[in-house]
């Protein structure tokens, strides 16, 4: 073999990229987030669990366009409960905390809404007033 | 029929694993040991490729010279085209791999009306594989953040920047367009361009299509396909990969599967393809080579060991006599025979 001292440091650099995961974690998956659970005990919600979980970013965009771009506040209604279109209207009249219920998720999934560039969660607002 | 094999080829793949996917039980052997077998497969031919390549000797100093070479003082050189230096060689790779300077250069005959030839560097390849390249780079490292735990600031970062024009929810990313549009533009090239389609085949389609796949698979899995794909559930599965501890907690959607499962071949398929170009460019002599065979004696490593250099000297002692018997001219006559005097 020829040139080793410069292609067995590049295929060990190659091997090291290549594997970044495996070294990085050092073997420790971490903790799944548990999101907490309404405080409230609520059960119910606009959707089915599951269909919350895939798609609970594409209805909160939709709702955002209806109510700010369209001005159509149109309550939603389901299973007889009606529900206001909005985060802080609807949503997080159950679900109260974002670190403990959106963020638990987001964090491990490094996925940064920018909800918060515009809303205030109900514990912000709440230490705001206290000050 | 070059590229309908390879479409041909990319749907059977797709059918196994969604079909595959969905027999029960199945899911550890697309999800776990697939994968798992497609990264060792990966790594270990990579090297086993490289180090064959390695093994190659190289008889002869073959850079390529495409500037003025090293010369008298007042002859400026071309540093970066004729380079005799390591920290030239260095820089010279570094815009090779980095911004393709050779796809840059590219000269393309035309024949235009007249009759007129022209030759003018043709920059679409460069162009196209400069998008291509650079958005699979960034969706690969995005990719890590379902990986790692915590997740690096530097992915984050990345992924910002990817998703900054927010658009849509989840956000489109830049790169998702840019690796589409990429290897669409790299596949019309092979399809329209004559002589580039001449000499194309299955093996050039084939990567083609199964990256245009992968791309469509995750594109479809991210934003439209969304039953089952639990990203929590997913990153978990990822994650366990990735600590050898892997774990699939709930049911995910076939597309899921399908994605990871063409990945997977890619990855086989990488090390005995011509996608090895990411090793090969490394290793390309005409690239890597100084070009100071005038100032620096190349060894041919192949030069048997035994056989002594062979001065002309040397040479006219070995065959004096019968060069001066034939009346062939010599440097040094034959010494006076002495029982002549």
């Amino acid at each position: 073999m020829y040139n080793k001292s410069t292609i067995i440091p590049g295929l060990i650099l190659f091997v090291l990229f290549v594997t970044f995961p495996v070294w990085f974690n050092g073997l420790d998956a971490g903790a799944v987030p548990k999101p907490e659970m309404p405080p409230g005990g609520q059960k119910q919600c606009v959707l089915p669990a599951a269909e919350m979980r895939a798609s609970h970013m594409q209805l909160l965009n939709e709702w955002r366009d209806n109510v700010l771009r369209d001005g159509n506040r149109v309550t939603v209604e389901v299973d007889g409960k009606e529900y206001r279109k909005g985060l802080q209207m609807a949503c997080m009249e159950c679900h109260t905390s974002q670190e403990k219920f959106c963020d638990t998720c987001h964090v491990y999934a490094s996925v940064k809404p920018y909800c918060w560039d515009c809303h205030i969660t109900p514990e912000a607002a709440a230490k705001k007033e206290t000050h | 029929m070059k590229y309908a094999f390879s479409f041909l080829a990319v749907i059977a793949l797709i059918l196994i694993a969604w079909l595959g996917s969905r027999i029960p039980g199945m899911e550890y052997l697309f999800g776990v040991a697939i994968p798992y077998l497609a990264i060792m497969v990966f790594l270990g031919g990579f090297v086993y490729r490289v180090i064959h390549w390695a093994k190659s000797p190289v008889p002869f100093s073959i850079p390529t010279t495409c500037g003025q070479g090293k010369s008298l003082d007042f002859i400026k050189q071309d540093k970066l085209d004729c380079p005799t230096k390591t920290s030239e060689v260095v820089a010279r790779m570094a815009l090779e791999i980095l911004a393709f300077r050779s796809l840059f250069r590219n000269t393309k005959s035309e024949l235009h009306e007249g009759p007129k030839i022209t030759y003018e560097s043709s920059k679409w390849l460069w162009l196209f594989a400069l998008i291509f390249h650079y958005s699979f780079l960034v969706i690969v490292l995005r990719h890590m953040r379902l990986f790692v735990n915590p997740v690096p600031a530097w992915i984050q970062a990345l992924e910002f920047g990817d998703g900054l024009l927010q658009i849509g929810a989840p956000t489109m990313y830049m790169t998702d367009v840019g690796l589409i549009l990429g290897v669409v533009l790299l596949f019309g090239r092979r399809l329209i361009t004559r002589h580039v389609r001449y000499i194309s085949l299955a093996n050039d389609y084939f990567p083609l299509v199964l990256i245009f796949s992968i791309a469509v698979t995750g594109i479809l899995m991210r934003f439209f396909l969304r039953t089952d794909i639990d990203i929590v559930n997913i990153k978990n599965l990822l994650v366990g990969l990735a600590t050898l501890q892997p774990v699939i907690g709930a049911e995910i959607g076939a597309i899921f599967y399908i994605h990871i499962f063409l990945v997977s071949v890619l990855l086989v398929y990488f090390p005995f393809s011509k996608l090895m170009h990411l090793g090969g460019v490394f290793m390309s002599p005409t690239r890597n080579m100084k070009n100071d065979s005038r100032a620096k004696r190349h060894i041919n490593p192949w030069n048997d060991p035994t056989i002594k250099p062979h001065s002309y000297a040397g040479y006219e002692d070995e065959f004096r006599e019968f060069m001066v018997e034939a009346g062939i001219p010599v440097d040094k006559e034959l010494a006076p025979k002495k029982d002549e005097a």
